[in-house]
């Protein structure tokens, strides 16, 4: 409603090869300057032709040298562009992960999230859009809300629900209590409160910033589960991502090595979205094209929620077995494993005993209870046998809450981080209200603020909450 | 039969109903404007009567009063001239919540006013009871044409102002006495109430109530906490000179209830008109009763009780906090458990009212009905409760009566700039289930919305209304040019780390100056002041003597009130410009103005509740129609897009 400036992405959310990010409004220009510069790290877009296509980088503001994106960026001035406003577009690449990124970056920078359908009403209320579209802008403005509306509550979990009302309603009370002091002084007094206020809006940031920690696992939903495959080169590794997704996708030859680079692919399993990366086999080698995506491939292991590790069950495990095994080892501590013991087509000389064993040798040290964290499933990725139990087996750890419990409260949303931290901000500038020696009133702007942006989480409006606060919990005067 | 009617036929202009303090503050509007005004009351012994608590302003309320005399009305003037007791509350708090608030002389206070209305020249006080509106139908258009009094008198007008109070169908209850009368026994109204239901108004029963008055002298003060007033006076009119009202004061008394109170209230609840469902009316949540307070707030020990004079020539006390519709021998019984109170005799019970009122969502923010042109409505009949609310309304139903008759545009004040703004808007926008009240937390904006700038924020629009005088304004206009003159100063006069600067700092417990700073800054810090730096503010003293000279004024200080704004204005700077720019986005929807024919029916894509709201409230701007519950943002901006294409 208010014409200040705005960001969204303006292609869908999907991982697509190409994203663009929309800014639009009177400070576009600034804001797209302060998160955009060329290869030489110039600040160019204040001075940047209308309609022309810049290449750079988008660079995060954590304040080291940190490329978010390469891009191309246009700058569109007013009233030359799809909103009749200044208006920035950065064309990045379409991972869903990086354009979040970098539309939280344009929103710390200055603008706001643009509320479903604002762009397409604001070229409109500046007569960019003929008059006679006007109730299909009126549709889609609706529609948008309307499913905007839907999709955000149908986000929110029930605890995550509850928790947001619970922080709120801790907040109202304290704003009550304020309110109706200052209504009733003679009645409620104030004394020793900013104090106690004091300790209890640092418990409730402790909460909020917990929640917003959450956001990081709230991707984990949205975008499906990082899911790595491992293992030796020309154990199955490429085969077993061929018969999950059912498409050749990546190359498979009996030439140890083949998969050099990393594939990704996107596959719904049971309602669960997997990522799968297929990586170069980890071995120990000279080729150094292959040394990089071993590194890669580790690297990947150490970032995924799960990882699917493939040995070849019919020759002895060798260095190199061994060698990924530990990692696993290792890495089970904090996540999750499958061992597929693969190749069941053939005679079989490894079995679950024997990899078991090996971990108790490797890790002396380390608790006997993570190999709860670590399931072997037989597989024949040549014949295809095994499949339906790995499918069980994921399906099984995601909803026992073996991968991620999915009952743990998760942001799933950039509007909902957004909103948390507005509230976190707010809260923290009571604080500084109180270390300042403020006067009470003006710490209710703020908790009001707070209130007003968690409620934005929750889809409810503030109206006459405080009024029945003040009067159902405090008893007032005359 | 050839009936004898009464032939009186009188034409004016303006109709007043009632002379509460909604009913004063509207005919004294008219009158001054030079409009031909009749104010009717049941008793001209009643005119602006104080039937409940003695005092004028309070939290939020003093603000209403500040207003109310900046842009030219009347209760600041009388209260001024008859209180006997006055306190600014909050003033350990923000200057947003600094509140005045005054004991009155009751007598005093109501004669006081009635001299004024009765010298009030264009203006006739009338003692009769209104009990039919004239009016005719036009083209579908409901108009009024005059009043009729219970004895057949006729006055024929161009607009009514309906500030009925409690007193229309008046109702009081004392436990199983019932009788029906307005407040303090007056007579109530009985016929007005047909007559509006003909024209098509609908009426709700809403209820208050008020404690019971005893005698002074049967009152143990020793066992209560003395209140006194303030030491320095400040008076709520902008036209009142302070140093003419310092005066001695009178104290009021606070004492507390204890669980024998509480035990003899419960185990007489069945003997309560509320609690034994007597009472139909809703009755107000900021103002319980006693009974209220002990069932509600079950774990509280004990409630506090005020004791206040009535006035000065009256033995009369009010026992603020226990107002009750207890029977007369469970009130006494209960009162006599107070400390202070054990002897205590009774002059009136207490007891509650139950009156017919409107919902103000049938008004415009003007306060005319949206039904029935020329008919304005104010105070207590709107739902609202209190003195001040009253006389603010009624002030702004009077002005807007007075600018619909002159052809000229209404007075509509918005909640960017006053207290008054937010209290019509809730009243004409929200479904309010109980008599309302204002209070400081309804103010969105309230940093800016003070009680200390109330004349820089008003006087202007008084001054454009002709309630205010082309000298009242200059002085405003004044003043305002004084703080920005002296707020630019302070910002621009830099001070250096130099020796007398650092040893002042550290004097005053603030830290050293690393770089140089202006006074605004130094004065941003908590632990100084405006006049703390004044020793090291060397221009002061000259600027502060050209500018006064400049305004013809021979002094070498620039007044208290321009300081006092200069401070706060340097103070809180940070939350003023945010607030100044919240409201800024507000306007910007308000000016959005809705037509007043707009066929919601025809505005596709608005959801079914929100187009029978807003077809029921009939919102005069976008902001308006953002504000009812049932209207979601998509629908504000499905109709924002709608408008446009209306355009």
């Amino acid at each position: 409603m208010e014409m200040d400036t705005i960001a969204a992405i303006a292609t869908g959310l999907s991982d697509s090869g190409i994203g663009i990010i929309r800014i639009s409004g009177e400070r576009a220009i600034e804001v797209g300057n302060r998160v955009f510069c060329t290869p030489k790290g110039k600040r160019i877009l204040e001075n940047a032709e209308s309609h022309r296509i810049y290449y750079g980088y988008i660079v995060g503001d954590s304040g080291d040298w940190d490329v978010l994106d390469e891009v191309m960026v246009s700058v569109m001035k007013a009233p030359r562009s799809f909103t009749a406003e200044d208006t920035v577009e950065i064309n990045c690449h379409g991972g869903v992960l990086v354009m979040q990124k970098i539309l939280e970056l344009v929103c710390r920078s200055g603008a706001r999230l643009a509320e479903p359908g604002e762009f397409t009403k604001r070229a409109f209320l500046n007569g960019r859009i003929d008059l006679s579209k006007a109730e299909a802008v009126m549709d889609v403005i609706h529609s948008q809300n309307e499913f905007a509306l839907k999709s955000s509550v149908s986000q929110l979990q029930g605890s995550l629900f509850d928790k947001i009302c619970g922080l709120r309603k801790e907040l109202i009370y304290e704003i009550a209590f304020i309110e109706s002091a200052l209504d009733d002084p003679e009645h409620i007094s104030l004394e020793g409160y900013p104090e106690r206020l004091h300790d209890k809006i640092e418990s409730l940031n402790q909460q909020i910033s917990s929640l917003i920690a959450t956001s990081e696992n709230g991707k984990l939903i949205k975008e499906g589960i990082s899911t790595v495959i491992i293992g030796k080169p020309n154990v199955g590794k490429s085969s077993l991502l061929n018969r999950m997704i059912g498409e050749e996708r990546a190359i498979v030859t009996d030439i140890a090595g083949t998969t050099r680079d990393v594939l990704q692919e996107s596959i719904n399993l049971h309602g669960i979205s997997l990522n799968l990366i297929d990586t170069a086999g980890i071995r120990y080698t000279e080729d150094i094209i292959e040394k990089i995506g071993v590194e890669k491939a580790k690297k990947y292991a150490e970032d995924a929620d799960l990882i699917l590790c493939v040995i070849d069950s019919s020759v002895d495990l060798d260095e190199s077995d061994k060698e990924i095994l530990s990692e696993i080892f290792y890495l089970i501590r904090d996540k999750k494993a499958i061992i597929l013991l693969n190749k069941t087509d053939l005679q079989q000389v490894v079995d679950e005993k024997m990899i078991e064993d090996l971990f108790h040798d490797m890790m002396q040290c380390q608790d006997t209870n993570d190999k709860k964290n670590m399931i072997f499933v037989r597989t024949s990725t040549k014949d295809g046998s095994g499949m339906d139990e790995l499918e069980e087996a994921v399906k099984k750890m995601f909803f026992s809450g073996m991968i991620k419990s999915n009952s743990e409260l998760v942001i799933t949303n950039i509007r909902h981080k957004k909103a948390l931290e507005n509230a976190y901000e707010s809260l923290n500038l009571v604080l500084q209200s109180i270390e300042d020696d403020m006067p009470e009133d003006f710490y209710s702007i703020d908790l009001m603020n707070a209130y007003t942006s968690l409620g934005l989480i929750i889809g409810e409006e503030v109206n006459d909450d405080l009024m029945d606060e003040i009067f159902s919990k405090f008893c007032m005067g005359k | 039969m050839g009936q004898k009617v009464n032939g009186i036929r009188e034409q004016v202009d303006v109709c007043v109903v009632g002379a509460g303090h909604a009913g004063c503050e509207a005919a004294l509007a008219c009158a001054r404007l030079g409009l031909e005004t009749v104010i009717f009351t049941v008793s001209v012994d009643s005119i602006a009567l104080m039937p409940c608590n003695p005092n004028i302003g309070g939290s939020s309320k003093g603000h209403l009063v500040r207003e109310l005399d900046a842009l030219g009305g009347e209760m600041g003037k009388n209260i001024d001239k008859t209180f006997i007791q006055s306190k600014m509350l909050n003033v350990s708090k923000g200057p947003a919540v600094h509140s005045l608030r005054a004991q009155a002389d009751k007598a005093d206070y109501t004669r006081a006013m009635r001299k004024v209305l009765e010298n009030q020249e264009h203006l006739t006080v009338k003692q009769a009871e209104v009990c039919e509106i004239l009016w005719e139908e036009n083209e579908s258009i409901k108009c009024v044409t005059g009043v009729k009094t219970y004895t057949g008198a006729v006055y024929e007008c161009k607009a009514i102002v309906l500030c009925t109070g409690t007193y229309l169908n008046a109702r009081c209850l004392c436990g199983e006495a019932i009788t029906y009368t307005g407040p303090n026994g007056l007579q109530a109204a009985t016929h007005l109430s047909d007559s509006l239901r003909e024209m098509g108004i609908q009426l709700r029963r809403f209820k208050t109530g008020t404690p019971a008055r005893m005698d002074k002298r049967s009152i143990d003060f020793t066992k209560m906490e003395e209140q006194f007033g303030d030491e320095r006076i400040v008076p709520f009119s902008f036209s009142t000179d302070p140093e003419k009202i310092q005066k001695e004061q009178v104290s009021c008394w606070l004492t507390y209830t204890n669980e024998k109170t509480h035990e003899i209230i419960r185990g007489n609840l069945d003997r309560s008109p509320i609690y034994a469902g007597i009472i139909e009316g809703t009755g107000p949540r900021y103002c319980p009763s006693i009974e209220d307070k002990v069932v509600k707030f079950a774990d509280k020990e004990r409630h506090q009780v005020f004791i206040e004079p009535e006035g000065i020539h009256t033995n009369e006390m009010y026992v603020g906090g226990m107002s009750s519709s207890l029977p007369e021998d469970v009130q006494l019984a209960m009162y006599r458990t107070v400390p202070g109170l054990e002897h205590c005799k009774i002059v009136r019970n207490a007891y509650a009212i139950e009156y017919d009122c409107i919902s103000a969502k049938q008004l415009y923010p003007t306060l005319e009905f949206k039904a029935v042109k020329g008919l304005f409505s104010g105070g207590q009949f709107n739902g609202s409760s209190g003195y001040e609310e009253a006389a603010c309304q009624g002030l702004v139903a009077g002005i807007n009566a007075a600018m619909e008759i002159f052809g000229r545009d209404p007075l509509i004040l918005d909640r960017g700039e006053s207290y008054i703004g937010v209290l019509i808007d809730d009243l004409v926008t929200k479904d309010n289930r109980e008599p309302y009240r204002m209070m400081t937390s309804r103010a969105e904006y309230r940093l800016l919305l003070r009680q200390d700038n109330a004349d820089l924020r008003l006087r202007e629009k008084g001054f454009q209304v002709g309630l205010i005088s082309k000298e009242q304004y200059d002085a405003t206009l004044m003043k305002k040019m004084m703080i920005q003159k002296e707020v630019e100063r302070l910002k621009n006069t830099m001070v250096g780390a130099n020796k007398e600067i650092q040893s002042f700092l550290e004097r005053n417990g603030s830290t050293t100056l690393k770089t140089a700073a202006s006074l605004a800054e130094l004065i941003c810090r908590p632990e100084l002041s405006y006049e703390k730096i004044a020793e090291i503010d060397k221009e002061r003293e000259a600027f502060a003597k050209e500018l006064c000279n400049a305004y013809a004024q021979d002094t070498s200080s620039l007044p208290v009130d321009v300081i006092e704004q200069v401070e706060i204005e340097i103070k809180y700077e940070g939350y003023i410009i945010r607030q100044k720019r919240q409201v800024e986005q507000y306007k910007k929807m308000e000016q959005r103005k809705i037509p007043e024919n707009l066929d919601y029916d025809e505005v596709p894509s608005l959801r079914l509740e929100a187009r029978q709201k807003l077809k029921e409230f009939k919102p005069i701007s976008v902001g308006q129609a953002s504000r009812i519950s049932g209207v979601s943002p998509a629908d504000v901006s499905v109709l924002l897009v709608y408008l446009e294409r209306f355009k």
